[in-house]
């Protein structure tokens, strides 16, 4: 260890220097602008406080975004135009067809599954007696990353010849029940079934906690009076607690779905991409990574965040409209 | 602050201190007993420094160091042993940019031809291409030579036409050792008639998984069709969907894909292929073909020896009109500089006795024929030396390193596993394949 921070103390002094000075800077831009006043003084401020993100952003995010629109249209080595070749691939090749129903699948099933799922314990489990407890177990897996849990995963799905003792759980209770142990993940459609298991392990505990929220802010006084008026159980729910946390519900939803549509981990850790499990973010990746095509990588990253467009725009109106109506 | 850097120097102070103090011990006694006289031809550079850029690194790196240490002290130059994980990703760039390394250790072909490109790499020195002529079939110059022109000596090199098997189980069944394609068929139906696997199969091998079957495919292919077929399906020349290629992609089917020997084919692809071959020593499965890197893959209790737990054998050819055919792997050394400290070196390393005194320390088999082969430390070396330093063989590179990446580390280990674990069609695997190969 120390010879770790020995051996490194020259760049943590860089470091901290770099550091120094980017605030030392900061400082003197500040207290320059602190002196003007009278006219410019509002457009000198809003410059100084917005200049640093805005500079930022346009190096990690604009730019960048710029470059891959710019690549899609070119080469595998950036060198020459091909016009809209790559977009043609994604268009025309099998393997891609293959990756972009992957892709609809997850962004469908997953979302839907894991918020119904997060709302439906949410309910459940609100009010019940001790109801931190199983909360806190559903959660737990949310601690997990994704290629933690994909390992545990793998291994539930481990395959070993039938007779021999299976180490998969999956393959393991199959065969005591006296079926025949399956090689799970090359089973199609099933495997991809079986990897969305993982993420929704994962993330119904968030979407349970996040809904769980939603219905404790709904006022206690709205559920007497519906209760007064004979409302109980799902029409209760149906009537009055849903329609209250829809917004959340929708928020939620939204999440889940840019989550699976950018999957990759899981993907990359469990299967590969092959089996006929692959999605766009890890054909992206393979792409450009694996098979040095910065073209055809750089057209479906754009593909991913035109698809991702949307959504935000979606978000981000809703959200406007409910400060506006506040 | 400066209380800290004091203690700092101080730290490095007393390190330096004893670096030199174990460095003097360890010369000193040594430094007397060298015998100069095999390294007077390299001539006196005393005072240069020489850089060997590499993808080599610990423990392999020192090995090396040990080897040539002598070669330093008597001739001057110090080798400058540079290995990086991201060797191949940085030359270009170092290249480019006006530092190349005086030496780079390219580990395939593919990457000497794009550097030679550039014009930067130099056609190798008189000294080398006498002992590249002198020690090395043709087959290794003509890899380490751009449009004729040759550039890159051969340094250590692999052999990936061997079969893993138990002497053990061997010698329970008695079974012998099969030296023709029809012997090991045969065998593989004996094994099936008493319910064993024959084969052991894995390709899975996280986001390389595939490459197993990359390297089933172009045994067979040269195997089937010799050097020149071989040589023109890396090139696109004959494609994927040649009948040959099928062809021997059929044959490939017909063993790795032959239920009756391997058992449960599908398994093959979600198999990782350092699990394929480790029922071997048990006899779960009877046999593998592996590169002779496998030998690491097995725990270190398993004695690898021709009578131990595990050992290999020559992969035979299945065509008598393609002479021992071998798959091989290796690196080539190439220079960027023309002084002629750096000409000593390469010659050096191209040398017999460098070679000699490099194997004897394990881990390691060169194609260079002027090495005895008792003079290696392990069996499956020496197994593979006899191999690859045969002027009668026929060698080839391993093909999907000679394609172009999308290819060979891309959508072939794709396709491949699709074949293995869909039952994707060889029609449909070498049109996918013939497709994705890259324009121009």
């Amino acid at each position: 260890m120390s010879d770790f921070i020995a051996t490194n103390v020259p760049k943590f002094t860089s470091l901290f220097t770099a550091m120094a000075a980017f605030f030392i800077i900061l400082a003197v831009i500040f207290v320059v602008a602190g002196f003007v006043n009278g006219k410019i003084a509002r457009p000198i401020a809003l410059v100084v406080f917005l200049a640093p993100a805005l500079l930022l952003l346009l190096a990690g995010l604009v730019i960048p975004t710029g470059r891959t629109i710019f690549f899609s249209f070119m080469n595998p080595n950036s060198d020459g135009f091909v016009g809209l070749e790559n977009y043609a691939w994604i268009a025309t090749d099998p393997g891609v067809r293959t990756v972009l129903f992957n892709t609809a699948l997850w962004t469908i099933v997953t979302p839907l599954f894991t918020t119904a799922l997060g709302l439906y314990l949410a309910v459940m489990l609100d009010r019940m007696r001790g109801e931190s407890i199983p909360k806190s177990l559903i959660f737990m897996p949310m601690a997990i990353s994704f290629v933690g849990a994909s390992i545990i995963f793998k291994f539930m799905y481990e395959y070993r010849d039938p007779g021999d003792s299976q180490i998969g759980l999956l393959s393991a209770i199959v065969q005591a029940i006296g079926f025949g142990p399956s090689n799970w993940l090359l089973v199609k459609p099933l495997n991809t079934l079986l990897l969305m298991v993982v993420f929704i392990w994962t993330q119904t505990g968030f979407a349970m906690v996040i809904l769980s929220a939603a219905i404790k802010g709904v006022p206690t006084d709205v559920l007497e009076a519906s209760a007064l008026d004979g409302a109980t159980g799902w029409k209760l729910f149906r009537g009055v607690t849903f329609p209250m946390v829809r917004t959340t519900f929708v928020v939620v939803l939204a999440t889940m779905v840019v989550a699976s549509l950018k999957l990759f981990d899981i993907v990359r850790t469990m299967t590969g991409g092959n089996f006929g499990t692959s999605v766009l973010a890890n054909e992206m990746y393979s792409q450009i990574f694996v098979q040095f095509d910065a073209g055809k990588g750089s057209a479906l990253a754009v593909m991913l965040f035109l698809s991702v467009t949307p959504i935000f725009i979606y978000n981000i109106r809703s959200l406007k409209r409910e400060r506006s109506s506040k | 602050m400066f209380k800290s850097k004091k203690r700092i120097l101080a730290t490095a102070g007393i390190a330096a201190t004893t670096l030199v103090a174990s460095l003097v011990a360890a010369t000193a006694p040594a430094a007397a007993a060298v015998d100069c006289a095999p390294y007077a031809a390299y001539g006196k550079h005393t005072g240069k420094t020489v850089e060997f850029n590499t993808s080599i690194l610990d423990p392999e790196k020192s090995t090396f160091q040990k080897v040539w240490k002598d070669f330093e002290s008597c001739t001057g130059i110090t080798i400058n042993f540079t290995g990086t994980n991201q060797f191949e990703a940085q030359l270009p760039v170092r290249v480019a940019g006006g530092t190349a390394p005086d030496l780079a250790v390219f580990p395939q072909p593919g990457l000497l031809a794009k550097m030679v490109e550039t014009g930067k790499v130099l056609p190798a020195p008189a000294s080398v291409v006498a002992n590249v002529d002198k020690y090395w079939s043709k087959g290794y110059k003509d890899l380490g030579s751009v449009g004729g022109k040759f550039y890159a000596a051969p340094l250590g090199s692999s052999l990936k036409s061997l079969v893993w098997y138990s002497p053990k189980q061997f010698a329970k069944n008695g079974y012998a050792v099969p030296t023709t394609w029809a012997q090991l068929t045969s065998l593989a139906d004996r094994m099936a008639a008493k319910k064993q696997t024959a084969f052991c199969g894995g390709i899975g091998s996280g986001g390389a998984t595939g490459w197993p079957a990359t390297d089933w495919v172009e045994q067979m292919v040269l195997r089937e069709h010799g050097a020149q077929v071989y040589a023109d399906w890396t090139t696109n020349k004959v494609k994927f969907s040649d009948p040959r290629i099928q062809s021997a992609m059929k044959k490939v089917a017909g063993w790795m894909q032959n239920p009756k020997w391997v058992g449960n084919v599908k398994k093959i692809a979600t198999t990782t292929f350092q699990d394929a071959g480790q029922g071997i020593p048990s006899g779960k499965c009877m046999m593998l073909q592996q590169a002779s890197f496998y030998a690491g893959q097995f725990p270190e209790k398993n004695i690898i020896a021709a009578d131990g737990d595990v050992y290999a054998f020559y992969l035979p050819g299945t065509n008598p009109k393609v002479k021992t055919p071998i798959l091989t792997a290796g690196e080539f050394v190439g220079a960027f500089a023309s002084r002629p400290e750096v000409a000593a070196v390469q010659a050096y390393l191209s040398s017999a006795e460098f070679a000699t005194a490099k194997v004897a320390e394990g881990g390691w088999a060169t194609a260079n024929n002027g090495v005895p082969l008792f003079k290696y430390k392990d069996p499956i070396q020496r197994l593979s030396a006899q191999y690859l330093s045969n002027k009668n063989a026929t060698a080839v590179f391993d093909g999907s390193d000679i394609m172009p990446a999308s290819i060979g580390a891309g959508k072939m280990w794709t396709e491949f596993t699709a074949w293995f674990a869909e039952g994707k069609s060889i029609a449909a695997v070498t049109k996918a394949l013939d497709a994705a190969w890259p324009k121009s």
